[in-house]
């Protein structure tokens, strides 16, 4: 065979940058490298330019300035008298206490549904599949703003739920009652829910930047110290049951550890509920619920749950029959085998896209504001934004601080992932 | 033994017996009731409570469905009419708000005499999708046109639309229908057309600018048509569009103004702030999403792409765009985008809200082909390279129609998700049918109060709009489906 060992061994010329393959990627690579930097300048020139023609320019000195606005729902604690980058923080705060409960409850939500839709059973399948396709395909913004508007024009007045004393020689009951064993009032101005009180408290630990709240604290280091505790005991338990083949009794155990410590603590502070009760024209005592946060958390939740459960019911269809019948001919029991054989692989195609639902819900929290929800675009792109008139900066902060959130909560649930992901060894 | 044993046998049947039917409870609607709803305890109990559920809510809702009210003109007066009828303490739809406002709900502040506008821009829609929707089938298109053609038949002539544009819009689709029966490849034209005669129909003004401004599509064409020879492929195209940019830039208002001084033909003009309800969700809708998927297969070739520089900026424009919500995108598009340009640049803010939504579009559909791509084994691309196809070939005849395909569903749902983000136009004061043209009804002294059926409206068009769309890329999937399972 001959072999073309005379291949022209050509010189370099300019036309090879397009047509010759070995160094048209760097051509086109330069061509965009450049575009893009040109892009960039003609873009920060144009900010700059209109920058100057304002009279503005670009720090974040605002954030140290006195808001000077009141915020509804507040988790930490907030005055008008505090600066921007508190208020900031305070929404921030919001945004996350939506978040976390909306993902809660659309898991919970959207496992159930999608398990449900597919039972053998025809009329809850039926039902559940009208749920989905429902909420899928109208806008989310539809289902917060008649959440809102439901909670805030159905519900009863304060007044209503009055006992005055010729009703009570009448017998006559109010027109509104409170519910849940009289704990829980919801009117037209909030949902009053008791509020947990401490008589002998830990106080606040002031760290001048921020406080904390010792007590709470004191609560969650508690609970998580016992959750270890309660790992290491069922671990050892099964490392006596490899060793010996007999599992020692833990449950008793299990339930002292979690459930003594936290119960001691709570007695030793004194803990007790206070219960909202009618005093005037309002409720008095416990805490007042706006019903922005509810309508949010509950038209997140009810609108990301339709997506779970469909993520949910795909995930269980990919598992393959053969697997639940190679369980049945082990012998294993229809839950067990659904716990030891289909849930662990089922969750391993669930959780990536399950991770982007999270995201999503965390993204769009930020329709709070269809609500006059003060999170974090309320306060920062709302209020803080109008007040300051500095909408660049707000703008950038605001977009950082979701990106952040966003690549924490995609950084940990990847962890997550790879932790549930198919070892290959 | 067997002898004896036929001995012994005194009778043998020599006819069958009829089969007899199942028992009651293995067939019929019995046996159905019993396998699913009654199977086990479980089930029992969560039948029980499915038709508790439905109870329920028949029983909330049903008197309410039952006393609606179509003819009324305030709340109060239909609540008036509701007790009359079904008597104290009734409740009822009061379906008349729909009646009085449908107007604002579809096209909100666009003038009522020029309804015709944009309702033939929507039938033209049909007719300019028909053959992406349904290419060569010349069945579906005959369908498709001829629906369009009754559409426009009927709401043009409910709209009191003037003669003129009347019979020119009908004409032109029946062109269309007889050219589906000539020659249905050649309809592709009509939807390259489509843009143009849309944007002028809607917004109006002088007929000749997008005349002029499709024209610079026309130079892009002609200077890479007539320079390849010359200069070469590439260099040719880069000359086409330098000399279409230089004509928008340029040469276009000019001869806008020339031209309409010849010849002034024009519709009136209507701003963007008359716009409103379905109308604006369609229109950002349909451009969002005519745009966003090209954009989104270049961004995804480029995540995938083994340059370094593009991969990158690929990368960080996706992972930033799907890291903040549509809403700081929309804001940007409202409050920065006048930093971010020339001075004294304004341009229109629904152009600026479309621009943002086929990014953030774009960005969602880029890691959705992605994951197409991903997809595909990597036996399909050796065998593209061993054919000997260059990039763009490979990419055009092997790849995407394949990594397309996979990605359907997942392209469909973003495109479902971004008509739905379109009312989140209503937080950069554009009047979407969710929250502007429903708050602006309950602010209405009349219908103060009144928040089912604005939203129930609402979210039925809305529903039926995307389910519409979930089932045609059912469709779709079950069309392509090539493999033999």
């Amino acid at each position: 065979m001959a072999i073309a060992t005379d291949v022209p061994k050509d010189s370099f010329r300019l036309s090879m940058l397009v047509y010759d393959t070995r160094y048209r990627s760097y051509t086109i690579q330069i061509v965009v490298l450049v575009l893009f930097a040109m892009a960039v300048a003609w873009l920060l020139n144009n900010t700059v330019q209109n920058l100057e023609a304002r009279g503005k320019e670009f720090n974040f000195g605002f954030l140290w300035q006195r808001a000077g606005y009141d915020i509804g729902q507040q988790l930490i604690p907030y005055t008008n008298d505090d600066n921007h980058f508190r208020a900031v923080l305070v929404g921030l705060v919001n945004t996350l206490v939506v978040a976390f409960w909306g993902c809660i409850f659309a898991t919970v939500l959207g496992v159930v549904i999608g398990v449900l839709r597919l039972s053998k059973n025809w009329l809850v399948s039926r039902l559940m599949t009208v749920y989905v396709e429902m909420f899928r395909n109208v806008p989310l913004l539809l289902w917060i703003l008649l959440s809102y508007v439901i909670l805030s024009e159905t519900t009863p007045q304060p007044r209503d739920f009055r006992v005055t004393d010729e009703m009570a020689a009448a017998g006559e009951a109010p027109a509104a009652s409170m519910m849940l064993f009289d704990t829980v009032a919801v009117t037209n101005r909030g949902t009053n829910i008791p509020s947990p009180l401490f008589d002998r408290g830990l106080g606040t630990l002031d760290l001048g930047f921020m406080s904390l709240n010792l007590t709470f604290w004191a609560i969650v280091a508690v609970i998580a110290a016992s959750v270890f505790v309660n790992r290491r005991l069922l671990a050892s338990a099964r490392a006596t049951q490899e060793a010996t083949g007999d599992r020692p009794v833990t449950w008793w155990k299990s339930l002292l550890i979690l459930f003594a410590p936290v119960i001691l603590l709570l007695v030793a502070m004194g803990f007790h509920v206070e219960i909202p009760a009618l005093q005037g024209f309002n409720f008095q005592g416990g805490i007042l619920v706006a019903h922005s946060f509810t309508a949010l958390t509950i038209a997140l939740s009810l609108y990301t749950a339709a997506f779970i459960a469909e993520i949910v019911r795909a995930g269980i269809m990919a598992i393959s029959r053969g697997q639940s019948e190679a369980a049945f001919a082990l012998g294993l029991r229809p839950n067990r085998t659904m716990s030891l054989i289909i849930l662990p692989q089922a969750l391993r195609v669930i959780i990536p896209p399950l991770i982007s639902q999270y995201l999503n819900l965390t993204k769009n929290t930020s329709l709070g504001i269809a609500v006059s929800y003060l999170d974090l675009r309320g306060t920062l792109g709302g209020i803080t934004l109008n007040q300051t008139g500095r909408e660049l900066e707000c703008m950038l902060l605001m977009m950082l601080i979701y990106l952040t959130i966003s690549l924490i909560i995609s950084t940990l649930m990847n962890l997550y992932n790879k932790s549930v992901q198919l070892k290959a060894r | 033994m067997s002898e004896t044993h036929a001995q012994t046998v005194t009778f043998v049947r020599d006819s069958m017996l009829p089969p007899a039917p199942p028992p009651v409870g293995e067939r019929g609607a019995v046996k159905w009731l019993r396998e699913n709803l009654f199977s086990t305890p479980l089930n029992i109990a969560l039948t029980v409570l499915g038709i508790l559920a439905i109870y329920l809510l028949l029983r909330a809702a049903l008197p309410w469905w039952l006393n609606s009210v179509w003819n009324a003109n305030s709340l109060a007066e239909c609540r008036a009419i509701v007790e009359a009828s079904a008597g104290e303490g009734a409740t009822g739809a009061c379906w008349a708000m729909i009646r009085q406002w449908w107007g604002a709900f579809i096209f909100g502040f666009y003038p009522p005499d020029q309804w015709w506008r944009p309702i033939i821009a929507f039938g033209y829609l049909f007719a300019a999708l028909a053959p992406v929707l349904f290419a060569g089938q010349k069945r579906m298109l005959t369908i498709l046109l001829g629906a369009v053609t009754a559409f426009l038949l009927v709401s043009l002539w409910l709209a009191d639309t003037p003669g003129v544009p009347f019979v020119l819009a009908v004409v032109l689709v029946l062109g269309l229908l007889a050219m589906a029966q000539v020659m249905p490849g050649k309809l592709l034209w009509f939807t390259l057309i489509y843009p143009a005669l849309t944007f002028w129909l809607l917004w109006g003004g002088s007929v000749w600018s997008p005349i002029v401004a499709m024209a610079g599509f026309g130079v892009l064409y002609a200077v890479f048509r007539f320079g390849s020879p010359f200069i070469g492929l590439a260099p040719a195209a880069g000359a086409g569009v330098v000399a279409a940019v230089l004509w928008w830039l340029y040469i276009d208002i000019p001869v806008v103004n020339v031209l309409q001084g010849i010849l002034p033909l024009g519709l009136q003009a209507i701003n963007s702030d008359q716009f409103g309800g379905f109308l604006l969700a369609i229109v950002i809708g349909v451009t969002g999403i005519s745009f966003s998927l090209p954009i989104g297969i270049l961004l995804a070739l480029g995540r995938q792409s083994d340059m370094l520089i593009v991969k990158t900026l690929s990368v960080g424009f996706i992972e930033f765009i799907r890291g903040v919500p549509l809403i700081t995108l929309l804001f940007t598009a409202s409050l920065l985008l006048q930093y971010f340009l020339p001075p004294g640049t304004n341009f229109d803010i629904i152009l600026r809200v479309i621009i943002l939504v086929t990014f953030f579009a774009a960005a969602y559909l880029a890691e959705v082909i992605r994951g197409g791509l991903a997809a595909l084994p990597r036996g399909q691309y050796e065998a593209a390279d061993a054919l000997g196809l260059d990039y763009w070939r490979a990419q055009r005849l092997i790849i995407l129609p394949q990594a397309l395909k996979i990605s359907i569903p997942a392209i469909v749902s973003t495109f479902i998700g971004l008509f739905k983000d379109t009312t989140l136009v209503a937080f950069v004061g554009l009047m979407d049918p969710l929250k502007g043209v429903t708050q602006i009804v309950r602010a209405d002294i009349d219908w103060k109060g009144i928040y089912w059926e604005p939203y129930i409206f609402v979210g039925v068009i809305f529903f039926l709009i995307c389910f519409g769309m979930s089932r045609y890329s059912m469709y779709l999937e079950r069309k392509l489906k090539t493999d033999h399972r």
